[in-house]
């Protein structure tokens, strides 16, 4: 028997579900946002449902005044009449289609149409004639409605074949899309328009020109004693990091795949600590050893008898401080690569007469290429982006971040000129993109078998282990240095001018009382904690559940149009936390869409920074599930959401671990793009460490940072206790560590 | 245990294509292919790698939908149907086995989404684990089981759902020769017991010929033939099947008419009477198979003459290459004792059954 429509009347579960969610957000719940939260239910009570603050837009259209929302209503009950149709029925399709399209595209056009002052444009003013009327930002009703239309849409293409079909993945595809252009696309095309724009709100190219050639842009001053500009500052920190940042990582990856190296374990810890860490805690780190009152800068000053100096402000403290910051990210992504180089590969080299050298050098480094490339990318792309360390050590020495970010807040407040250093700091990361494509070429580098690889790595020739174990070592030492500095500094009542110990900036920070009220939080750090943690927990599974479906729709569906999504969906990747702060800013401080000033910014900029991750984890370990292992819970009768739920899922753990840990680390640790988004109800942890170090105020910023530090490992741990493990038996587990 | 299959249905092929790819420069895997497999007969797809079996397979269960063209299973028309809404359930050349699942779960998959109840769902899968002999295994994972253990418990999982038809991709590619032989036997025992629509797909011609009761042989993405073992054997419809099926040589002749139906072929200074089937005068090609193949003393007439070239004792027969005017020829003799040597000057006549006229 094949299944096929028995009871015509639900027929459409999902078609139905989405059509009752319209009606609701349409007829029900208050279109524009409102004042709290929606859940808190306040809006109840305040004039609901006919006051213009909380009304559904029923009431709104039924008061004769924003009747432009009232064509909404027709392609809410057209597919009523796709219900009782069946699939196969070409009208059913046709009329989700109509409905879902016009309904969603009429909903973004009378969004972008009409704002706060009416009329958005000149011409539709003239066209029209003035509105009295005005719309505030989408709420949760319109956001409602809108994803009904959008899945009345996707199910309408599904029904005429797309995809075979498949309700749930035509859904998936056009929801990523949706969202994709919503939280990427449009906040950068909004930014470089506004590029363009000029004092009198007009269009101009002369405007970007005049702020593009600007000398404190691409100014060469330092060579003849001078200020180079931020432009080629970024661009050669960037790519010194990068080359830096590769060839240590690829050492420490090194060390421990491919030596006997005894400490293993301990330097595998230590390489992941960074990553837990804000980067410019180690700027902080840097300042108490190296600035004018460091230990470092005051035992050779006394030394060498010579007077402390401010040597380390500037180029030489942002380019340790980032080396040392990202060193992890790099050791992360090549330890990957090296383990994964089939031995099989290598025994063969060797078996071929090639010595541990040759094998090295013609073998394992060529197919470590992408790797690489991928990690100078990486260490190049986070160096652009970094604004703690510039902000901290910088001194004269001007980086786009920290300008951008002048130009946004500072006194010049002067929106085009942030908007063109952002399009200057994307055009070199996007050049960098462009340039790795280029320089991988069109080879593979795959060496996975699918089979089961049994053979074993050979180790390093000693020509090349004794650098490496060097290099390693001191590194390692320097990293310990760093912490143990992190730490007692956070003790230290004053650094370099009373170093007594004391509890006191930890008590400033994190005090309480316990009242018989229950407990006050009556430290200064608390409230920035609390959001922060509140927004990382929030941000981090959703980041995870997007950044997956991604995958598993990248590698295992086929769709017209698939490179450009995957492009779309790694955009955001190559766009540095400072841009997508600025762009979010002047995009979503107006209608249709407004969070500004929410804890909502803060979440969406989360997942679109790292979403790219998750998609990353789950494409490699997507690629090691075999296809075959879908299609036979195909054929077995599950449809492709009971396949995704019992078959990839469980088997995706230890990716869906590292997206969640690394999201809500991540969201944690960002500064970049937070210092824009952060407002004074939503305020977070790391945006109120700089502002202590802005007032010189180290000691509470260090406290707080360790005090991060600790949370975090706790937090790490408790998710790799919630999620779990799937056991899949012995033989497969071993070749599957390197996930 | 598992009752005779009552749902067991037909499949049908309506001039089916498929096209990776765009129509200019994409593979076009499977070319107007039509073919008909009836219901409780288990038939082969044959045909070299690449030649387009696993898409025809993947056709059937949904899992590819055809460029163009209508499939059938039973009377349904099932083109556009995806494969969880079909009735076809498949064995993967990898078997597939959920490796986080246990036997039992992994055979008790498919039943629920089948509407099953607990107990039934239960009582089922520990049956299908009972046809295939591995009751006792249902809490392995499928990581701690031999390769024959895991293929048996892929079958059993598509077993127990008494599909309308149930699809093997080259089941036995992984497991050694002896297994093979076994396992295949075990399969087709159980496809004749339960009375299965199966369709099976493999490389191997030995295998087809063994667990066939119909093969079909593709080629570059078309039918090259469509028959029983014994007529694929017998009467190769063409070349390609002719050197696929078993080893045959294959000769340059000369037809001219002979009586209702024959023709008269002439090779060099040889000459006999066959069935034309079809094919004009003139220039043709004749299949010959070794065992066809009779040799006798020098000089004989009506005979082709030939040397000996090598001669190979293999216990059961010996196998001979014979130069001759039109080539080499692959000769087996079961007269073992023969003192065929190396440089000996023989006679080559060919069998009054065997030899066929091959359609190029
Ligand atoms: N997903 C695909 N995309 C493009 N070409 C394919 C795909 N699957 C199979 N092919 C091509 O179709 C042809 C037939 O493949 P297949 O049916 O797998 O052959 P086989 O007979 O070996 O099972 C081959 O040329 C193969 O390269
Ligand atoms: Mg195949």
């Amino acid at each position: 028997m094949v299944k096929t429509s028995h009871q015509q009347a639900f027929a459409h579960p999902t078609l139905l579900l989405w059509l009752i969610v319209g009606w609701a957000g349409f007829f029900l719940l208050p279109w524009y946002g409102v004042e709290d939260s929606i859940f808190t239910f306040t809006w109840m009570t305040e004039g609901y449902p006919t006051d213009d603050d909380v009304a559904p837009a029923f009431f709104h259209a039924l008061g004769g005044r924003k009747i432009w929302l009232l064509p909404l209503v027709a392609f809410l009950i057209g597919p009523l009449f796709a219900l009782r149709r069946d699939k196969s029925d070409p009208l059913h399709a046709k009329i989700l289609i109509i409905c879902g399209a016009l309904g969603f595209g009429w909903l973004i056009a009378q969004g972008f149409s009409i704002g706060i002052r009416g009329w958005n444009f000149q011409w539709m003013a003239s066209l029209f004639g003035p509105l009295e009327d005005r719309q505030f930002g989408m709420g949760t009703g319109a956001m409602l409605t809108a994803s009904a239309f959008l899945f009345m849409l996707t199910q309408g293409i599904a029904g005429r074949g797309a995809v075979n079909g498949d309700i749930f993945v035509v859904g998936a595809i056009g929801f990523v899309v949706t969202i994709v252009a919503a939280f990427v696309f449009y906040p950068i095309l909004n930014m470089l328009a506004s590029a363009f724009v000029t004092q009198e709100k007009t269009y101009s190219v002369t405007v970007f020109f005049e702020k593009f050639t600007d000398r404190r842009l691409w100014g060469l001053g330092c060579f003849e004693g001078g200020r180079c500009g931020a432009a080629w500052n970024s661009l050669i920190l960037a790519i010194l990091v990068g080359f830096l940042t590769t060839a240590l990582g690829l050492a420490f990856a090194l060390v421990v795949t491919r030596t006997g190296f005894r400490f293993k374990k301990v330097l595998r810890a230590l390489t992941v600590l960074p990553i837990i860490t804000p980067p410019f805690v180690i700027g902080l780190a840097i300042i108490l050893l190296f600035g004018l009152s460091g230990n470092v800068t005051r035992f050779v000053a006394d030394f060498l008898d010579i007077s402390a100096t401010r040597w380390v402000y500037g180029m030489p403290g942002v380019l340790i401080a980032q080396i040392l910051a990202f060193t992890p990210i790099a050791f992360l992504v090549l330890i990957g690569v090296v383990e994964g180089v089939s031995p099989s590969m290598e025994e063969a080299a060797q078996t071929l007469r090639a010595d541990k050298w040759q094998t090295f050098k013609t073998v394992t480094l060529p197919l470590m290429r992408p790797g690489l490339a991928n990690a100078f990318l990486l260490g190049f792309i986070e160096s652009m982006a970094d604004f703690g360390n510039p902000l901290v050590l910088g001194g004269n020495f001007d980086v786009l971040s920290t300008e951008i970010f002048f130009a946004i807040v500072g006194a010049q407040y002067d929106q085009g000129r942030a908007a063109v250093l952002a399009i200057v700091l994307l055009g070199f990361t996007l050049a960098a993109f462009w340039a790795q494509r280029f320089w991988l070429g069109k080879k593979s580098y795959t060496t996975m078998t699918g089979k089961g690889d049994s053979g074993v790595h050979p180790l390093l020739p000693n020509s090349l282990a004794w650098p490496v174990f060097v290099v390693a070592g001191i590194w390692t030492l320097f990293t310990i240095t760093i912490y143990v500095m992190i730490v007692y500094g956070s003790f230290v009542e004053l650094w370099g001018v009373r170093n007594t110990l004391t509890f006191k900036h930890y008590v400033t920070a994190f005090s309480m009382k316990l009242t018989d009220g229950g407990i006050h939080w009556t430290g200064s750090a608390w409230d920035s904690f609390w959001t922060t943690l509140q927004i990382a927990a929030i941000a981090a599974p959703l980041t995870a559940a997007v950044g997956l479906v991604t995958a598993y729709l990248l590698t295992r569906q086929n769709f017209a149009g698939k490179n450009a999504f995957e492009f779309g969906t790694m955009l955001s990747f190559a766009i540095p936390g400072t841009v997508i702060g600025v762009s979010y800013i002047l995009a979503f401080n107006v209608p249709p869409i407004e969070i500004t000033g929410t804890g909502i910014i803060l979440v969406v900029s989360f997942i679109f920074r790292n979403m790219p991750v998750g998609v990353r984890a789950g494409i490699a370990s997507m690629s090691q599930l075999d296809k075959s292992l879908d299609e036979s819970s195909l054929t077995l009768g599950a449809n492709s959401w009971q396949t995704f739920l019992n078959v990839i899922l469980p088997l995706l753990k230890p990716a869906i671990l590292a997206a969640l840990v690394y999201s809500f680390v991540r969201a944690m640790t960002a500064i970049s793009a937070v210092i824009f988004l952060v407002s004074a109800e939503y305020n977070m942890a790391t945006s109120y460490i700089i502002g202590r170090v802005e007032n010189n105020d180290y000691g509470l910023a260090i406290a707080y940072c360790t005090t991060l530090i600790v949370v975090m490992l706790l937090a790490v741990a408790l998710l790799q206790l919630l999620v779990g493990r799937t056991n899949i038996g012995r033989r497969l587990n071993q070749s599957r560590t390197n996930v | 245990m598992l009752e005779p299959n009552s749902k067991a249905a037909s499949v049908t092929f309506d001039g089916v294509t498929k096209l990776y790819g765009s129509a200019a420069t994409g593979v076009r895997a499977v070319d107007n292919v039509s073919l008909n497999i009836e219901a409780g007969t288990l038939v082969t797809l044959l045909g070299p790698s690449g030649c387009g079996k696993t898409t025809t397979l993947r056709m059937i269960a949904g899992l590819e939908m055809p460029t163009d063209g209508i499939v059938r299973i039973g009377d349904q028309n099932v083109t556009k149907l995806p494969a969880t809404d079909r009735d076809v359930s498949m064995v993967f050349q990898s078997y597939a086995l959920f490796p986080h699942m246990s036997v039992l779960e992994n055979v008790s998959y498919g039943l629920k989404f089948s509407g099953f109840n607990k107990s039934e769902t239960a009582q089922r899968a520990r049956a299908g684990l009972e046809l295939v002999g591995l009751a006792n295994y249902d809490t392995r994972l499928p990581s701690e089981l031999s390769g024959g253990q895991q293929q048996r418990v892929a079958v059993a999982r598509a077993l127990v759902l008494e599909p309308q038809v149930l699809l093997f991709d080259e089941p036995l590619s992984n497991l050694d020769a002896k297994l093979r032989r076994q396992v295949r036997e075990e399969i087709r025992e159980i496809q004749q017991k339960l009375g299965l629509t199966v369709v099976y797909v493999t490389h191997d011609q030995e295998e087809a010929l063994a667990v066939s009761d119909r093969i079909i042989v593709m080629n570059n993405a078309v039918i090259a033939q469509d028959g029983t073992p014994r007529d694929l054997f017998e009467a190769p419809a063409n070349r390609f099947v002719a050197d696929f099926i078993g080893e045959a040589n294959i000769l340059d002749c000369e037809i001219s008419a002979a009586g209702e139906g024959m023709a008269t072929v002439k090779l060099g200074g040889y000459q006999l009477d066959l069935p034309r089937r079809d094919n004009p005068d003139g220039k043709s090609l004749l299949g010959v198979r070794p065992n066809r193949i009779i040799i006798g003393k020098a000089g004989a007439s009506n005979s082709l003459q030939g040397r000996i070239l090598r001669s190979t004792y293999v216990g059961s027969h010996l196998e001979l290459t014979i130069s001759t005017d039109l080539g080499d020829l692959f000769a087996t003799s079961d007269d073992v004792d023969a003192p065929y040597a190396p440089g000996n000057e023989v006679s080559v006549t060919f069998a009054e059954s065997g030899p066929v006229l091959l359609n190029s």
